[in-house]
């Protein structure tokens, strides 16, 4: 191939798998799939320079349906899996996904870490406000009054945790959120996020119609966020702690630099770290 | 009575910022230099910093791997608190304590033996002295009485001291003769023979810790990922300059959760991964561990163990994890589990084990202990087995073949692809999966693969090391240990055969898989075992129990830290059972 010659462009249906998908009928993850690869195909990059991350949930099947290198890890640690993959193999495109239970509660740790530490990668949360796997149980994003889960059948009675504030004052890089049955405005939103340097968090209001079919309605809440996105820390804050939770789009675009260390050798061979032993 | 020795065993004493450790690794510099070697543990009272400590060494004519069962010479800089040390520092009955009389009481506990006693005017001397340094006048002292020549132990002060100016480096050399002069109307002590001129070999001075670090480069690591904990936190600290000068790196990473899973991360992208911990962050890790061990992804563990349960005793060695460290992980999870038998061997075990990790597929468990870890040694340099790293990796253009991660080879180790192969896209599961690695809660998928895991590592040729056997085929008693409990083993068995007895000792540094026939072989002509290790509650000697068929009369003789096990008492078991 000469240098002229432009990169091999790819379809949507190239980043996904022959894997039949065992969401339920209606779930908002089939769209956030769509609109994962449908990203990935605008910005045409090989499917073998990609790795995929995720925890575990419904949303974190996601790899198994896509084409791409995938890790299927275990409950909450997607993102440090993630940022293993980054720092070692800077040249691969690295996103992590998951749930609001993964991500937030058992992972909720990993999430504010990897926002300071804003290794180059995305981050993509499929926000259903419940946990899909083990059958309809609260999750940190939950409004204290929802009563329907056997565990907490008064609710919970606690606030819920607004992740992008979080993420903010955390040190994200790039703060978005976007709806599923929106699939072109997501792949816009994960395109930006993947082309942003620096950690990129994306959260997806993913509805659960089996445990909450209530949130359908979703599609009638969202709203394009009606600002341009800043990169005036304190600014953003203010936005997003009078948001009301479903202004779509991107939020926060910073310009920290990433992390990333040089990975370049200053000896020829470990025989030569072996002198300093030497009495 | 001057007794020339083949060891003699020495502690600094002192409150903190006395420069007890500074003697005590100059001390053990110079004997390096002096062609003996020599070997040292650290221990300090329950403060972070400042607060008592003491450095407990042995010199040698010979190579030392542990601590004697007694001290010839205690060396107080002060008294303060030093009393705590006293369980620590059995001191022998021709043994010679020495304090400053301006430095507090002599610890009644420590001369209860009828120890021998002298002063030693630290304060005093270091008057006379521009810049006097009271330690620098007890390894003065302590060089003369036992013999090691000033000259080794000024080269020491001037390789130390010279960046910190021609008046301090005055100061030190002064205070050392000083302390050599003084040390002439010291009573005498136990003196080590010189070293002869074949002795006098360029050897290395290392830390356990350290050595598990080098074996962990030279084995092929590149990414490290780190959460401080104490004594495991030493690898980290070698690892991290030094992989940096290799081209690779170590990330501070927020807790051990996040650490297995970043090198479980790295790995799977194709770089040689580690990481280091202690009992409680192992605890932790478990769950991934059984990630790594589901998924095929290679990783090495160390532990450096400390006492136990819980936060336990921190500062001081068990080797109390090694049920966690067999039996941890949930479910069927093979693994490996490999321990380092001597400071030294710290650099082989690590490398060994990452070599096999990745030739394997899986995670390995390196199970070092604080006081091999922590412990400095001056040592023959460590030859480089040249184990690397080495990775099946699928090779060619699969064509319409889809690429099965998980293929169910003889072996069992099946091609692992790394991303940026192109056409060998898969995902890496801890869920149960088929041949290409797509979920399932078949029980056929299941076996299958339960199967492959535990073939890799059974069907596996360890060689030779395995363990390692001392007096082969020898007599009818043998002792079985491991890890850091092998050292007083072998002083104790050395010690039988010099009172004309015949014993062999099997210290296994494989613990799993095990190795059933190889332990038979091993055991051939045996009619008594003793097993020899640190715990409580045996937990070396009922694994074995569970797992090998060991022949004749059983014996076990365990207990817990932090006191280590000393050559005599693994002697008096012997020579009790007679
Ligand atoms: C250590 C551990 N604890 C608990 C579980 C059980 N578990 C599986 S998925 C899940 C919650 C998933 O919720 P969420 O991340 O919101 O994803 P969703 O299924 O809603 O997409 C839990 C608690 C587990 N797998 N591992
Ligand atoms: S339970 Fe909810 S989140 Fe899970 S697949 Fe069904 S609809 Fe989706």
């Amino acid at each position: 191939m000469d240098a002229t010659s432009t990169c091999p462009s790819y379809a949507a249906r190239d980043y996904k798998s022959e894997v039949k998908p065992v969401w339920c009928p209606g779930c908002g993850d089939y769209s956030v799939l769509g609109a994962l690869t449908k990203a990935l195909a605008e910005l045409s990059i090989p499917p073998e320079n990609v790795a995929l991350v995720s925890g575990i949930g419904c949303s974190s099947r996601l790899p198994a349906y896509t084409n791409v290198f995938g890790f299927h890890g275990v409950h909450g640690r997607a993102l440090p899996i993630a940022t293993g993959i980054k720092v070692s193999r800077p040249e691969l495109t690295v996103i992590a996904s998951g749930g609001d239970g993964d991500g937030f509660s058992i992972g909720g740790n990993h999430f504010m870490h990897a926002c300071r530490r804003n290794v180059d990668m995305t981050y993509i949360v499929m926000d259903n406000e419940v946990y899909g796997m083990t059958k309809g149980q609260a999750s940190p994003t939950t409004a204290p009054d929802w009563e329907k889960s056997k565990l907490t059948p008064q609710g919970t009675g606690i606030n819920p945790f607004h992740p992008l504030v979080i993420a903010l004052a955390a040190g994200a890089n790039f703060i978005a959120r976007g709806f599923s049955g929106d699939p072109n405005g997501t792949a816009q939103l994960i395109t930006e996020a993947i082309r942003h340097p620096g950690f990129s968090f994306v959260q997806l209001l993913s509805p659960c119609v089996t445990f909450r079919p209530e949130q359908r309605d979703w599609k009638d809440a969202v709203h394009p966020a009606a600002v341009d996105p800043t990169d005036d820390p304190a600014r953003a804050a203010r936005r997003l702690m009078t948001d009301d939770g479903f202004n779509i789009g991107v939020l926060y675009r910073g310009n920290r630099q990433p992390f990333q260390p040089a990975l370049k050798a200053s000896v020829d061979s470990v025989a030569d770290l072996e002198k300093e032993f030497v009495l | 009575m001057r007794m020339t020795a083949r060891s003699v065993s020495i502690t600094f004493a002192g409150s903190g910022g006395a420069g007890v450790m500074t003697a005590g690794s100059m001390l053990l510099d110079a004997a390096g230099h002096a062609g003996w070697y020599a070997y040292m543990t650290r221990s300090s009272g329950a403060q972070i910093r400042g607060g008592e400590a003491a450095a407990m060494l042995r010199l040698s004519t010979a190579p030392v791997q542990s601590h004697d069962d007694h001290y010839d010479l205690l060396v107080a800089i002060d008294w303060q608190n030093v009393g705590r040390f006293s369980a620590e520092v059995p001191m022998t009955a021709d043994g010679l304590v020495l304090g400053d009389p301006d430095g507090g009481e002599f610890p009644e506990q420590i001369l209860a033996k009828g120890t021998r006693r002298a002063d030693i005017p630290f304060k005093k001397i270091a008057k006379e002295i521009d810049g006097g340094r009271p330690n620098m006048i007890a390894l003065g002292a302590v060089a003369a009485l036992i013999g090691l020549p000033e000259e080794a132990v000024l080269k020491v002060v001037k390789d130390s001291l010279a960046k910190k100016g021609p008046a301090a480096l005055a100061a030190s050399e002064a205070s050392v003769r000083a302390g050599a002069a003084f040390a002439a109307s010291l009573p005498p002590s136990k003196r080590l023979a010189a070293a002869t001129g074949g002795e006098r070999q360029r050897l290395w001075s290392i830390t356990g810790n350290e050595a598990a670090g080098l074996g962990a480069v030279r084995g092929g690591v590149r990414f490290v990922a780190a959460y401080p904990i104490t004594p495991g936190t030493e690898v980290l600290e070698w690892l991290a300059p030094n992989l940096a000068k290799l081209g690779g790196a170590l990330v501070q990473a927020e807790d051990e959760l996040a650490s297995v899973n970043q090198i479980i991360g790295a790995s799977y992208g194709g770089t040689t991964s580690l990481t280091a911990t202690s009992g409680p962050g192992l605890a932790l890790m478990t769950e991934s561990i059984g990630l790594a061990v589901a998924s095929e992804t290679p990783i090495t563990i160390v532990n450096v163990m400390r006492g136990g349960p819980s936060t336990g005793i921190p500062v001081k060695s068990e080797q109390s994890d090694l049920n966690i460290a067999l039996y941890g992980l949930h479910g069927d999870a093979p693994h490996l589990v490999v321990a380092p038998n001597s400071l030294a061997d710290c650099a082989f075990s690590t490398q060994w084990a990452v070599h096999l990790a990745d030739t394997l597929q899986t995670a390995a468990v390196v199970l070092s202990d604080q006081s091999l870890g922590q412990s400095r040694a001056t040592i023959a340099p460590p030859a480089d087995p040249g184990l690397r790293a080495n990775r099946l990796r699928p090779e060619g253009e699969l064509g319409d073949e889809r690429y099965r991660r998980y293929r169910n080879t003889t072996s069992g180790v099946s091609p692992m692809a790394v991303p940026g192969m192109k056409g060998y896209q898969y995902t890496a599961d801890g869920l149960e999966h088929t041949e290409v690695g797509t979920p399932s809660s078949q029980a056929s998928d299941h076996s299958t693969q339960l199967d492959k895991r535990l073939r890799k590592l059974t069907a596996h040729d360890y060689g030779k090391y395995w363990a390692d056997i001392d007096g082969e085929g020898e007599g009818d008693i043998a002792v079985i240990t491991w890890g850091s409990t092998t050292g007083p083993v072998q002083e104790a068995l050395e010690r039988w055969r010099a009172a004309g007895k015949q014993g062999r000792m099997v210290s296994i540094r494989l613990l799993s898989p095990v190795r059933p026939e190889q332990l038979a072989a091993a055991l051939e002509g045996v009619s008594r075992v003793l097993v020899v290790e640190q715990s409580h509650g045996a937990q070396f000697h009922r694994y074995l129990r569970a797992h090998y068929d060991l022949p004749g009369s059983v014996r076990a003789f365990h207990r817990p830290g932090p006191l280590p096990i000393r050559p005599d008492e693994i002697f008096r078991q012997l020579a009790d059972w007679s």
